[in-house]
C-alpha cells in the first residue's frame, strides 16, 4: 500500500531494514552502530529488557567485526515480531566454532586486550542474548553471524 | 504541578533565534520555531547547558529573590556545600554561616551536614544491595531526569535515598518548630542553590511526595550580599558547622563516592561524559563497580550554572578548605540532636521513579516502526549538513519532528529552494 504523507511518499511498511558499514580502520567507532539501534529501538518503544538483550548481543559481534575481522556489513530488520541481525565480515574465518563459543576463549591478541577486550565473552553473551544465532563461517573467506531477538 | 516543570525558561525579548541551545542540548529539546528558541519540557532535564551557551543571556532559571527572606516569620537557610567553594582563602564555614545569619537567616542549616547522614546510610544501602550494583546516585535531580526519560532499564540501580538537601529541610523544619513553637507556614527553609535542577526537584520531586524547602535563592544572588556581611563575622564567628571533609566534599565530583569508602567506584562529571557513562552502564560493560557517582555540571555542584567562581578553582578551594577538617561530625556531641531527628525522618525515597517514554514515535510497536520507517524516508531527503536553519538540531530531528506534526518538509531550506526554483521554472514556461 501507498499513502502520501505530507510530501513523502510512503510505502506502508510492517518492518524497518537498517544497514551499517562497520569499519575496521578506527577502533574508537567500534559500537557505533548498535547504539544506534538502540536509539531506534527506544523511539520505537521497543521494551526496555529487550532493548539491552539487542544492545549487547549486537554490540559484541560489532566489536567482534572489528577486533577479529576486517570490518564489514550489519543488516538489521526490525518488526513487529522480531529484531533480525546479519553480520557479515570478510575475515579470516572461525576455525573452530565450539572452541570459540567457549566461555574464556579468545585469541585476541595482547594490544587489544590491553584495551580491556578479548575476556572471550562475545560469542558467549551473543548466545545468552539472543533468542536463535547462527554462524556460518569459511576459512579465508569470512563470518557471518544471524542472531533474532523476538519482541512478543 | 505539572510532572515536567523545568525550572529553565526562555526570555523571548532578548532571544535572537540563533543556533546555539539546539545545537547544544543534550536531550535536543529546543527548536528555533518563529524566530524564537522554545524548550520542549517534557525533552528538558534541566541541566542548564543552554544558559552556560547562550551568548544573549535569553535562557534563564526560574528561583526566588533575596525578599522571599521576608515571607516568614523565621528562616532558615540551607547553604549548599557548593558555596563553600565560591570564596577566595576561605579557611573556617563558620565565617559564611554567621554571614549567613547576619545576612537574616534566623539559622543555618548545613547541607553538607544532612549529606554525612546520606553517606552514612548509602554506605549501608549499598553493601546490603548487591544485586542493584553499580548503585547509582541520585543528589543530581538532572540525572534523575535524564535517566526516567533515557535509561528505563537503569531505573532500578538510582539510590532510594532523599538528597542531602531535602534531608536537611525535613531536620531544619522539624528543629525550627520544636525551637520556635511556631506553626509550619511561618517558617520558611530556604535553599541556596547552585543549579536550576534543584528548584525543578523542590517543586516537582522525584521519590518523595514534598520537598520541605520553601524557596530556592542562587548562589550567584546570594555571594554579594554575603561578601559584605562576612568581613563582619570574621570577628563574631559563632560555631554553627555540623560537617566535616564528607559532607563539604559534596560540592565536589567525586565527593559523593569517596563518602562511601570504597574504591570501586566511578564519579562522572559534565552532561555528556555522563550519558556516556549511562550508555556503558546500560550495556552491561561495567563490572566490578558497586557505586555510580553522576554529575551533570563540570567539576560536580561548584560547576552550577548558577554560582559565580570558575568550577574547577572552586574544585580545588574546596579540596583545599576540607583538607584539615574531621572526617565528619556524625558522631560529634553537636550532632546528637541531629541523629535523633534523623531518627524520626524517613530518609528513604517514598515512590518509585517510572519511565516516562517522552521520546516514543508511536503508540504501539507497529505504529512506532511505521514512523521510523517514515523517518528514514526523510532523512533520505535532506542534505545531512545538520545546518540548524530549520530550528531542528539535526536533519534526523527534524525528520522526527516533521513524524511527530510539529514541523514541515518545507522548514528544510534546501527542499524550500527547490520547491522555489520549481515554481519559477514553471513560471517562466508560462511567459
Ligand atoms: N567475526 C569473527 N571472525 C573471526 N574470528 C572470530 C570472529 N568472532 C569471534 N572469533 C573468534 O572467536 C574467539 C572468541 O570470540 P569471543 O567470544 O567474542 O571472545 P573475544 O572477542 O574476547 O576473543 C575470538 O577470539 C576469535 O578467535
Ligand atoms: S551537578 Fe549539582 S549543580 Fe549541577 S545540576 Fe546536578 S545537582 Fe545541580
Ligand atoms: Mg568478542
Amino acid at each position: 500500500m501507498k499513502m502520501d504523507f505530507m510530501g513523502v511518499h510512503h510505502i506502508m511498511t510492517d518492518r524497518i531494514t537498517l544497514n551499517y558499514e562497520v569499519s575496521a580502520e578506527d577502533f574508537t567507532r567500534a559500537g557505533e552502530a548498535s547504539s544506534d539501534v538502540k536509539k531506534k529501538l527506544k523511539q520505537m518503544g521497543v521494551e526496555p529488557s529487550t532493548i539491552t538483550k539487542v544492545a549487547i548481543a549486537m554490540y559484541e559481534g560489532e566489536i567482534n567485526m572489528v577486533i577479529h575481522a576486517q570490518g564489514g556489513q550489519i543488516n538489521v530488520v526490525i518488526s513487529p515480531d522480531e529484531v533480525l541481525m546479519k553480520l557479515a565480515d570478510r575475515g579470516p574465518g572461525i576455525n573452530d566454532i565450539e572452541k570459540a563459543m567457549e566461555a574464556g576463549f579468545s585469541t585476541a591478541p595482547d594490544n587489544i586486550r590491553a584495551l580491556g577486550f578479548g575476556a572471550g565473552m562475545g560469542l558467549p553473551n551473543m548466545k545468552k542474548y539472543s533468542d536463535e544465532m547462527q554462524i556460518e563461517t569459511e576459512i579465508g573467506k569470512g563470518t557471518t553471524v544471524t542472531m533474532k531477538v523476538f519482541l512478543s | 504541578m505539572d510532572k515536567f516543570f523545568t525550572s529553565v525558561q526562555l526570555d523571548e525579548e532578548l532571544c535572537k533565534g540563533c543556533i546555539n541551545c539546539i545545537k547544544r542540548c543534550p536531550t535536543q529539546a529546543i527548536r528555533v520555531r518563529n524566530g524564537k528558541a522554545c524548550i520542549t519540557k517534557k525533552f528538558c532535564i534541566d541541566c542548564g547547558e543552554c544558559i552556560r551557551i547562550c551568548p544573549h543571556h535569553a535562557k534563564k532559571a526560574t528561583y526566588d529573590p533575596l525578599s522571599v527572606m521576608n515571607d516568614y516569620e523565621y528562616t532558615v537557610a540551607l547553604p549548599a556545600p557548593s558555596l563553600y567553594g565560591q570564596f577566595n582563602n576561605l579557611d573556617d564555614v563558620n565565617i559564611v554561616l554567621t554571614a549567613l545569619k547576619r545576612m537574616g537567616f534566623d539559622d543555618v542549616y548545613e547541607v553538607s551536614g544532612a549529606a554525612e547522614l546520606v553517606s552514612e546510610m548509602s554506605r549501608k544501602y549499598v553493601e546490603k544491595h548487591k544485586e542493584k550494583w553499580p548503585i547509582v546516585s541520585t543528589a543530581c535531580p538532572s540525572i534523575i531526569r535524564l535517566i526516567r526519560v533515557r535509561f528505563p532499564n537503569l531505573l532500578d540501580h538510582l539510590l532510594p535515598i532523599q538528597a542531602p538537601v531535602d534531608l536537611a529541610a525535613a531536620v531544619a523544619r522539624q528543629q525550627a518548630m520544636e525551637k520556635t513553637g511556631l506553626s509550619t507556614d511561618k517558617i520558611g527553609i530556604i535553599f541556596i542553590s547552585p543549579c536550576p535542577a534543584k528548584v525543578s526537584a523542590v517543586k516537582t520531586p522525584l521519590g518523595i511526595d514534598k520537598s520541605n524547602v520553601d524557596a530556592v535563592l542562587a548562589i550567584k544572588d546570594v555571594y554579594p550580599v554575603l561578601l559584605g556581611f562576612m568581613k563582619e563575622a570574621v570577628d563574631h564567628i559563632e560555631d554553627l558547622s555540623i560537617s566535616g571533609k564528607i559532607g563539604v566534599g559534596w560540592g565536589n565530583c567525586g565527593g559523593e563516592a569517596s563518602g562511601l569508602l570504597t574504591d570501586n567506584y566511578l564519579a562522572a562529571d559534565g552532561i555528556e561524559n555522563v550519558i556516556r557513562v549511562l550508555e556503558d552502564l546500560e550495556d552491561e560493560k561495567f563490572s566490578n563497580l558497586t557505586f555510580i557517582e553522576l554529575n551533570a555540571c563540570s567539576a560536580g555542584c561548584v560547576g552550577g550554572v548558577l554560582t559565580v567562581e570558575n568550577p574547577y578553582v572552586a574544585k580545588v578551594k574546596i579540596k583545599r578548605m576540607i583538607k584539615y577538617m574531621p572526617v565528619a561530625m556524625n558522631h560529634l556531641p553537636k550532632k546528637e540532636e541531629l541523629q535523633k531527628a534523623y531518627l524520626s525522618i524517613n530518609p528513604f525515597w517514598t515512590s518509585r521513579v517510572e519511565y516516562e517514554p517522552v521520546f516514543k514515535l508511536g503508540d504501539n510497536l507497529k505504529e512506532g516502526i511505521e514512523k521510523m520507517s517514515l523517518v528514514e524516508d526523510y532523512i533520505k531527503k535532506f542534505p545531512g549538513l545538520d545546518c540548524g536553519a530549520c530550528g531542528a538540531p539535526t536533519c534526523q530531528a527534524l525528520a522526527e519532528d516533521i513524524v511527530r506534526g510539529v514541523a514541515k518538509e518545507k522548514d528544510c531550506i534546501y527542499i524550500l529552494k527547490q520547491k522555489i526554483h520549481k515554481i519559477s521554472d514553471e513560471f517562466s514556461e508560462l511567459e
